[in-house]
């Protein structure tokens, strides 16, 4: 029977969660890196052994860490993420410009067919890649010199990329979100890149349909239709039909369409999941109540999913990491919380049950499915 | 013989005890002290110093025989109590935040 492997990354530490392919009772493993802040963790689709972990400290800093046994073991590997050339400017809080600064790797995207092979998506905004299992990294510049970033500003949270989507069908084709940029594709396999973000509106910058300047939180993509996109944007639901070319909106009666994660069924390319925020000054679910929204019609109808879910007195928060499906058959969605709790439902969203409540601030989940 | 102690995070990361020695040729100073100690642990590279500048990270900070040395120059001899390992060199995460 396959099992299912959980990836927690917290505020601090990572955690592992294991379980047969029924995901009715549950190992939990860890914490890993006690003490440090884990932004995300993620498996090899090519190894499922090769993990790869962002651990990273106000005080001290970047640290990468890699397992080559499913998280039992783990070695600290290249921490160094110097920015190619000429650093240049980004806009700053206050308007100004301020000099590109590596803070820390909000995002790994494990290639899809070499384990040696992850990309990182940085804050201040840059992606860099690894061709050696970790050891070193390099920067693929043609995104953070864009024409366009000098005129980039850091989001709440800093000026990060955080969602890499690489296409199954074309390993030129790479998609990046940066907040508050927007959207970026490569059709070059990371060399160059542009904006994809015709099609989006915000109201908080001066000009509302800009070619950068969207505070991007997520995209999701379902591999068998990779010119399909969705998105969750500071606010506003969005969904892509040509690859990123042009973006409407699909939020429909969701009861807000602020939030952070969004992700898409293993075996339905049309059923979408985000959990609706109450605003972008809340930062909590609406009216205490923990609801998961699905539309089995690729957006615009959505339904709540609440059955395992406190539906009162609940005020946490689902960042925009800490959403994954894994493929098995019903396919199994989860979601952890500020609040500590790790949300599984093993029938794609009809019923939840905690996997665990009462760990730090859950920042990043995914889900491995092995054989 | 230098001894050093690590704060928490470090320790589990370099996977040690509170307190490691380094071997330092000639002078110690905080460069010399701070080149072996990434050497002998390769994992705390880049989380006591910037990699690429050297400087102190800014959360971070250096005390030796009751005396914050965090400012000196790295070049600048320690204490001899510490460089005889009498006393040990101090790398301390700044209290910031709870």
């Amino acid at each position: 029977m396959s099992t299912v492997r959980v990836l927690v990354g917290t505020r601090k530490g990572a955690f592992t969660l294991t379980s047969d392919g029924k995901r009715e009772r549950w190992e939990v493993g860890g914490p890993h890196f006690a003490g440090w802040e884990i932004y995300h963790l993620k498996g090899s689709p090519a190894d499922p052994n090769r993990l790869y972990a962002s651990q990273s400290s106000s005080w001290f800093g970047q640290v990468l860490q890699r397992s080559d046994d499913g998280g039992n073991t783990w070695e600290a590997v290249g921490n160094q993420f110097q920015y190619d050339g000429v650093t240049g400017t980004h806009k700053w809080y206050d308007g100004s410009q301020h000099p590109w600064e590596f803070a820390r790797v909000w995002h790994l995207e494990p290639s899809l067919d070499d384990p040696d092979i992850v990309y990182a998506g940085v804050e201040d905004a840059a992606m860099f890649r690894t061709v050696d299992g970790g050891q070193t990294w390099r920067e693929f510049s043609g995104l953070r010199t864009h024409d366009t970033g000098p005129s980039w500003q850091p989001g709440a949270g800093g000026l990060c990329l955080h969602t890499i989507v690489l296409d199954p069908s074309n390993p030129e084709r790479i998609f990046a979100a940066i907040s508050a940029a927007g959207a970026f594709r490569s059709d070059d396999a990371g060399n160059s890149w542009r904006p994809v973000n015709r099609g989006l509106r915000s109201e908080g910058i001066p000009d509302p349909d800009a070619e950068v300047g969207h505070c991007v939180h997520r995209l999701a993509m379902h591999p068998s239709r990779p010119n399909v996109l969705f998105m969750q944007k500071h606010w506003d639901v969005m969904r892509s039909d040509d690859a990123g070319e042009s973006w409407r909106e699909i939020s429909g009666d969701l009861p807000t369409d602020f939030g952070f994660a969004i992700d898409v069924h293993a075996h339905e390319p049309d059923t979408v999941y985000v959990v609706p925020i109450t605003s972008d000054s809340h930062h909590f679910v609406p009216d205490g109540k923990l609801r998961v929204y699905r539309s089995r019609a690729g957006g615009d109808e959505w339904e709540p999913l609440t059955k395992g879910l406190p539906q009162s007195n609940c005020y946490v928060n689902v960042l925009r990491d800490a959403m994954a499906t894994d493929s098995l058959d019903s396919c199994g969605v989860y979601f952890g919380t500020s609040g500590g709790q790790v949300y599984a439902s093993a029938d794609a969203g009809d019923s939840w049950a905690p996997i665990v409540r009462d760990l730090p601030a859950v920042l990043s989940v995914e889900v491995q499915t092995l054989p | 013989m230098i001894r050093v102690v690590l704060p928490h995070n470090l320790r589990t990361l370099a996977g040690v005890g509170r307190e490691v020695q380094v071997e330092v040729a000639g002078t110690a100073t905080q460069r010399s002290v701070l080149d072996a100690l990434e050497a002998d642990y390769p994992p705390l590279r880049g989380t006591i110093r910037d990699v690429a500048t050297q400087r102190r990270r800014p959360l971070v900070r250096f005390f030796a025989c009751e005396e914050d040395l965090s400012d000196e120059s790295p070049d600048s001899p320690l204490p001899d109590a510490v460089a005889a390992g009498n006393e040990p060199y101090l790398i301390i995460g700044a209290m910031a935040g709870g």
